[in-house]
């Protein structure tokens, strides 16, 4: 038997296909074994495919893979969905006594399971309870212990009362029982359990957790898929750390809120996905030019226009590393992992703050919708560090001030930045303008002060290339003829390849770029290697020619844009066969 | 705060640009007078500003200010107000910059009811880009981009706030120095969004909507016994398309501003120096 398990239940949007996949993995979570989860959902509230998957293992794992061995089907369309990951000896979990089951085929070679879902259901207390009772089939198939499973019942329905935590755990039994009674196959699986401690989360969580570990107390934004569960965490919990969210009426606001907040001096971030940047753009560029620290999250997903909003994509990387008009010194960020969309977090906060630049935080919809196990000490607080930057308070803006006593935010210094006066400060009184400005933020069009000012913002980001780290992430072999290079949430599935295409004997060098601007030299590495190749999912290769552009070199592409993430199998067949063709 | 504050203070060391005679030198006076009669100074004051000849008015003050993009001072003045409710939040704009391109802002920014005033220099006219058609123009209006007029509607500012559920609702006029000024005061002391439409005349490219046209046609509803409480008063005055008013058109007494009612009450500008107590505990959520 394999080390991993991969397990899924796909229906109809509103199915609660979502709501007992996370059951699930919470249950395999608090056994302490590693979970990683994939959605494939719909943009729509009812119908339409929508499926949860789950791989697990006692080690960690970092993508999804195409083999499925329990499939739980509420409708035929999911077997066929999924037709090419089941195998021979898989499990499907269906219910016969469903009309549209009812005549359903189960492929060869597997073994289909007719379990009265429904019918169960109802013994224990209510139909509404049918997918819980496949998990309790999925338990007796798999060999997971139910009472994992209890555990994750009680966290999911505590706050309805004991009696629905109780029906759901009879429930559970009677799909447990029923397929031990009726089915006498024996598949070998036995997930076993461990006394570790993990925490499941997603990248959406992990954003809006690290935003809180900053200092973040305002923010503002406009729901969109995938980002509106960062601005769905947070509510209920920064005002725990005094801090506040204001659903605007749209991005144009939402962005221009966030600005105002971090103007009187808060902490502040707005998140939305690409067509809220897009609108937001024009705000991006007074949020640089009034040098205003501001955080903005963009979960990519696939465009353009309104695209395939619930699908993977990383298009977004040029326009975030040059949209909105004119010439913006900006820092973007790409965590490349779940628990990195918290640390990324973190850091943007700070890098905002100490340069007084807006910062994006690139993250895709994979990190977002991904639910993965860590354990606790990942995300420890401690190692979280609040750097502010140049602040002055009222004794040292003494120091920023001209001859006339007038304060100076817009100050011409070596490093670019400039000192910040919160408002309420005495003798802090300033403009700030999308405006050109000299020192004092007046407006002007002095050639002279023109060039000072674009030039001191300009060295901020130079400066900030100096003095902070831009490291990419390294994996593989060092020494190795091929280096991978990818970004965003590639990482996962990349460094599960780089174990498979091993045990082929083809050894890979792997950087993963969580800086995207500035971002690392890639020369040496590029130049060391006999074969480069760029993954990304996107059809342009985006981040292949800023590669290209930063090393003089070029390089082979692997891209992906049909709105699905790679898996790690697929993504080493990918490079496997890449390295059979002849280099041009 | 200091005592002694008088509205010369808020003026800062820049020449206004705006033409001879412009009423948004009326309008800015009165805002000053008003900041500084409600006691408050510069470094306690923020103002915010778009884009047009009335977003220059951050640049003629002295303040704590931002200039931003044209059409969303709202929603800037409503993040600054909320992340320090300590500050004495005032927006400034024109009738381009509140009912065109940032009149969706006006509605959520009239719901939301955050605590500051928002005082809009309307002329009924785009000045800066040299005379084309406002909101607030005439149906009948000649400019070089409606040669025949726009053939729509003006834009009635105060039954769209009063539609979308403003609790302070005023109009004045920028040369009735005094009276502009009172106005503007008790904006600023509602509890709650204190919206002032200011007739500010362009002297250079409207020649209807002028002076003297205010002068002959407006009517001061403290001098009609008008009860500004009075929602079904409020109503009628808003919707007479005879008459232009000055006045307090409708005041709330039921108003509890946004802040107030979420308990907004601290400056959010303050942040530990790493991550905050019980932050463990949002990790010990996901077990």
């Amino acid at each position: 038997m394999p080390a991993d398990f991969n397990w899924a239940i796909g229906g109809e949007a509103g199915d609660g296909i979502d709501s007992t996949g996370k059951i699930f993995a919470q249950a395999l979570s608090r056994a302490g074994r590693h979970v990683f989860t994939s959605k494939d959902f719909a943009s729509r509230i009812r119908g339409g495919y929508t499926a949860y998957k789950i791989r697990t293992a006692v080690d960690p794992v970092q993508s999804v893979v195409d083999r499925l061995d329990v499939l739980i089907a509420l409708t035929p369309r999911t077997i066929e969905e999924n037709r090419d990951e089941l195998h021979e000896g898989s499990v499907i979990v269906y219910d016969g006594e469903r009309t549209t089951m009812a005549n359903v085929e189960i492929p060869d070679g597997m073994v289909g399971l007719d379990v009265p879902l429904k019918r169960l259901a109802e013994e224990a207390g209510g139909a509404i309870m049918r997918n819980v009772v496949a998990l309790g089939a999925a338990c007796q198939v798999s060999g997971f212990p139910i009472e994992n499973l209890d555990s994750a019942l009680e966290k999911r329905f505590a706050s309805k009362g004991q009696a629905l935590v109780d029906n759901n755990k009879e429930a559970a039994r009677n799909g447990k029982e029923y397929v031990a009674e009726e089915y006498d196959v024996d598949l070998g699986y036995e997930l076993e359990t461990t006394d570790n401690d993990y925490v499941l989360l997603n990248g959406d969580e992990a954003i809006g957790m690290g935003a809180l570990a900053a200092g973040c107390k305002f923010y503002a934004g406009y729901p969109i898929t995938p980002a509106t569960d960062v601005m769905e965490y947070l509510i209920g919990r920064i005002e725990r750390f005094g801090g506040h969210v204001v659903q605007a009426e749209d991005e144009l606001s939402a962005i221009n809120i966030a600005l105002g907040a971090a103007r009187a001096g808060a902490r502040s971030m707005t998140a939305t996905s690409g067509p809220g940047i897009d609108l937001m753009a024009e705000t991006f560029g007074l949020v640089a030019t009034s040098e205003t620290p501001l955080v903005v999250v963009d979960v990519m997903r696939s465009g353009p226009s309104t695209g395939m909003p619930t699908k993977q994509e990383q298009g977004d990387l040029n326009m975030l590393l040059y949209g909105s008009h004119g010439e913006i010194p900006r820092f973007v960020l790409g965590p490349t992992t779940i628990s990195e969309c918290f640390w990324k977090t973190v850091e943007a906060f700070n890098l905002a703050e100490k340069y007084q630049t807006p910062v994006y935080v690139a993250a895709d919809l994979s990190l977002a919708v991904t639910e993965q196990t860590f354990s606790p000490e990942t995300f420890d607080m401690d190692d979280v560090e609040v750097e502010r930057g140049k602040v002055v308070d009222e004794e040292s803006i003494e120091a920023w001030q001209n001859e006339k006593g007038q304060f100076e935010p817009h100050a011409l210094t070596d490093d670019g930045v400039s000192p910040r006066a919160f408002p309420g400060t005495v003798e802090g009184a300033h403009m700030s303008t999308g405006l050109e400005h000299d020192e004092l933020g007046r407006r002007t069009e002095d050639t002279g002060m023109r060039v000072e000012q674009v030039d001191k913002r300009t060295r901020k980001v130079e400066t900030a290339r100096e003095d902070e780290n831009w490291e990419p992430r390294e994996f593989g072999d060092p020494d190795a003829d091929t280096l991978v290079i990818s970004w965003g949430s590639n990482e996962g599935p990349m460094t599960e390849a780089i174990g498979m295409l091993e045990t082929e004997g083809i050894d890979l060098r792997f950087l993963s770029v969580p800086y995207l601007l500035p971002r690392p030299d890639l020369t040496d590495a590029v130049e060391a290697a006999e074969r480069v190749i760029v993954v990304e999912c996107n059809a342009t290769g985006q981040f292949a020619d800023i590669v290209e552009h930063d090393t003089l070199s070029r390089v082979d592409r692997i891209n992906k844009y049909d709105g699905v993430r790679f898996d790690a199998d697929e993504l080493a067949a990918e490079i496997e066969a890449r390295l059979q063709e002849v280099p041009q | 705060m200091s005592s002694d504050v008088r509205f010369t203070d808020f003026k800062s060391d820049q020449q206004p640009t705006w033409c001879p005679g412009c009423g948004d030198f009326g309008t800015m006076n009165g805002m000053m007078k008003a900041l500084a009669n409600t006691g408050n100074d510069p470094d306690n004051t923020f103002i915010v500003a778009g884009i047009g000849c009335s977003g220059k008015i951050g640049t003629y003050m002295r303040s704590y200010a931002l200039h931003g993009v044209h059409g969303r001072a709202l929603p800037v003045g409503t993040g600054v107000k909320l992340a320090n409710p300590e500050l004495e939040v005032m927006v400034a704009g024109g009738d381009g910059d509140g009912y065109s391109i940032g009149a969706g802002h006006f509605v959520h920014a009239v719901r939301r009811n955050v605590d500051m005033s928002y005082i809009v220099m309307d002329n009924r006219i785009y000045g800066l880009t040299k005379g084309q058609a406002s909101p607030t123009s005439r149906d009948d209006f000649e400019t070089s981009t409606t040669p025949e007029g726009p053939q729509q509607p003006p834009v009635n500012p105060l039954a769209l706030a009063l539609a979308s559920g403003a609790t302070f609702i005023a109009q004045s006029f920028s040369t009735d120095a005094q009276r502009h000024a009172e106005i503007v005061q008790e904006a600023i002391e509602h509890d709650g969004f204190g919206f002032v439409n200011v007739f500010s005349p362009c002297v250079t490219f409207n020649d209807v909507d002028t002076y003297d046209y205010f002068r002959d046609s407006l009517v001061d509803l403290a001098e009609e016994g008008h009860d500004r409480t009075d929602y079904d008063a409020a109503k009628e005055k808003i919707l007479d398309a005879s008459k232009e008013y000055q006045g307090v058109v409708w005041q709330s007494e039921k108003s509890i501003p946004y802040g107030e009612k979420r308990g907004l009450d601290t400056d959010m500008s303050q942040v530990d120096d790493g991550a905050p107590e019980g932050a463990m505990d949002l990790v010990r959520e996901f077990y």
